[in-house]
């Protein structure tokens, strides 16, 4: 499959992993062995990671925060930042990590089921490593948008029925 | 009492043209609710966002004015530049350009400025619904070119020499083509052009659907040079862009006939509304990713319902432009419009009788698949279940 092809297959499955190949050879017109075996091969390339789905949690009655906390930390000869990131990405509370440029080092995404367990986090685990300096923490209290989707966007077909 | 002679209220030439095919299917599709449409013949997608937020700051900061009759001269620049850069194509915007209020005025201004009364327009259908209304409100008289599915709904030389006469003044085509998707190739565009060269017909083309190819880039007809001094290009936004409620086209050729068309424009129109005409400027600048964008989905729409026409017995030639499949229902042994008519009723699904668009559309339907996937794929399923059960077995 040509590598033009090939983002696009990335793009359409970015925007709904659930198509089959089928419905991705006739979308891009190639062939299903086209199709899987790219598929094959991005995902042992590491190039797809997961299909995930992209969940609105306000609207499953279930209790989630989440929160995201600025980290300043001391960096460490030979590895930087990366040992303590890579310690940091473990906490099965964490879902996003990142090393950030400007006012402070990590950006850490965490979830929990209440501002208490996530306080306790912080408090407990992430302040208390070697190399935390301090942490700032942010409680996100409404997504409108997420991973490029807009969540709640009215989408009615405001169009006549026929037109020429 | 004396009895006044009986007069019609209306012009003849208002009264002679029937009202528009399309507007009587609109009706009837309009009384069933819950349908699936593919009777749009306009982008499902919002205008990008940026070119909505340059008109906000562009109404915020009180442009709120007439213009030039013939546009802002930064966005007849910006055409320039973009016709330039997308299709080898040079206009000077100081006399070449007008800005009309959508391509429609801009083909009306054209005919009118062409036209005298009894003059025939060689009209190549199918085609948009306009254009031989337009041609009888100049007083013209429109000649159909048909087209066939066999050539693919592409424009031969033979058709057009057979019809000219020496009242023959222009013709008038829209490629990429409304309802067939057809798209003249270089090789087509130079069979007809000795044919107009010959005849001395001057050309109206309406590049509206210009950027929605998807199998090679557009040729425009007035990139070559022997066309170029007889065509007026008609173009806008609506399609390309999804601007189609912001009344926003042109029209570039030769100075002296785009002279002519302001002057109409001047007394009519005045001028396309600022907000729209700052847009449009954002629009031809940085709206090309979203352009590309969007012509990506409706390819991947394309491929994706035409192969399901073709496979539940609705044979389809493949649409290279526009955002429509013309599929023909000829195998249900129903005429287009007892198809339209009966799929909409039992199946819920809008499409458009073929006939509506003039000679050679008989046979056929047009559906737009501008509109989603989801939406493309249950209305497959509702004609594949329609299908199976007309069809004889």
């Amino acid at each position: 499959m040509s590598p033009e092809k090939t983002r696009e297959l990335l793009r359409l499955l970015e925007a709904n992993c659930r198509r089959s190949p089928e419905a991705l050879a006739v979308l891009l017109d190639v062939s299903v062995d086209e199709v899987n075996e790219a598929l094959r091969r991005l995902e042992e390339q590491g190039i797809i990671v997961k299909y995930s789905a992209l969940v609105n949690w306000d609207k499953v009655q279930e209790d989630r925060v989440t929160a995201m906390i600025d980290v300043k930390v001391t960096p460490k000869r030979d590895v930087g930042f990366d040992e303590v990131a890579q310690r940091i990405s473990q906490f099965p509370e964490v879902t996003a990590l990142y090393l950030m440029s400007g006012a402070y080092d990590l950006s850490v995404v965490v979830e929990g089921r209440s501002m208490k367990e996530i306080a306790a986090f912080v408090s407990e685990k992430l302040a208390t490593l070697d190399s935390v300096i301090s942490t700032t923490t942010h409680f996100i209290m409404k997504k409108y948008k997420h991973d490029g989707v807009i969540f709640d966007e009215r989408r009615d077909d405001r169009r006549m029925v026929v037109t020429p | 009492m004396t009895e006044k002679p009986t007069r019609s209220r209306l012009a003849q030439s208002v009264a002679s043209i029937p009202p528009s095919g399309i507007r009587r299917f609109f009706e009837l599709a309009n009384s069933v609710a819950d349908c699936i449409s593919l009777g749009v013949g306009e982008p499902d997608f919002v205008t990008p966002w940026r070119i909505r937020e340059a008109a906000i700051a562009s109404l915020e900061a009180g442009y709120t004015t007439y213009t030039a009759n013939a546009g802002l001269p930064e966005l007849r620049e910006a055409i320039a530049a973009y016709l330039s850069d997308r299709f080898g194509l040079s206009y000077r915007p100081e006399d070449q350009i007008v800005v009309t209020v959508g391509a429609s005025e801009a083909i009306d201004l054209a005919l009118r400025a062409l036209l005298d009364p009894g003059d025939e327009v060689l009209v190549v259908e199918p085609c948009y619904v306009s254009y031989a209304a337009n041609v009888r409100l100049c007083g013209g008289v429109p000649v159909s070119v048909p087209t066939t599915k066999e050539t693919g709904f592409r424009l031969r030389a033979a058709e057009l020499r057979k019809r000219i006469t020496p009242r023959t003044k222009a013709l008038i085509f829209s490629y990429p083509n409304n309802p067939t998707g057809a798209v003249m190739t270089e090789d087509d565009w130079l069979e007809i052009l000795p044919v107009i060269r010959e005849a001395g017909l001057l050309v109206i083309a309406d590049e509206i659907y210009a950027e929605l190819t998807y199998d090679r880039p557009f040729v425009s007809f007035a990139s070559f040079p022997a066309a170029y001094p007889q065509t007026i290009l008609v173009s806008g936004f609506s399609k390309a862009f999804a601007m189609t409620g912001w009344r926003l086209g042109y029209a570039c050729g030769p100075a002296d006939l785009i002279a002519g068309m302001v002057k109409i424009h001047q007394y009519t129109m005045l001028c396309a509304p600022i907000l729209s005409q700052k847009a449009g400027i954002e629009a031809l600048r940085h709206g090309r990713g979203d352009v590309a964008r969007m012509v990506e989905a409706y390819r991947q729409r394309r491929n994706f319902f035409v192969k399901g026409l073709c496979d539940i017995g609705l044979p389809c030639h493949r649409p290279e432009g526009a955002f429509y499949a013309f599929p023909s229902v000829e195998p249900t042994g129903l005429t287009a419009t007892e198809f339209a008519e009966r799929l909409l009723l039992e199946a819920k699904v809008a499409v458009v009788p073929g006939d509506v668009f003039g000679e050679g559309g008989a046979g056929h339907v047009r559906c737009s698949y501008a509109t989603s996937l989801e939406a493309l794929e249950k209305a497959l399923e509702r004609m594949a279940r329609f299908v199976q059960h007309i069809r004889p077995i």
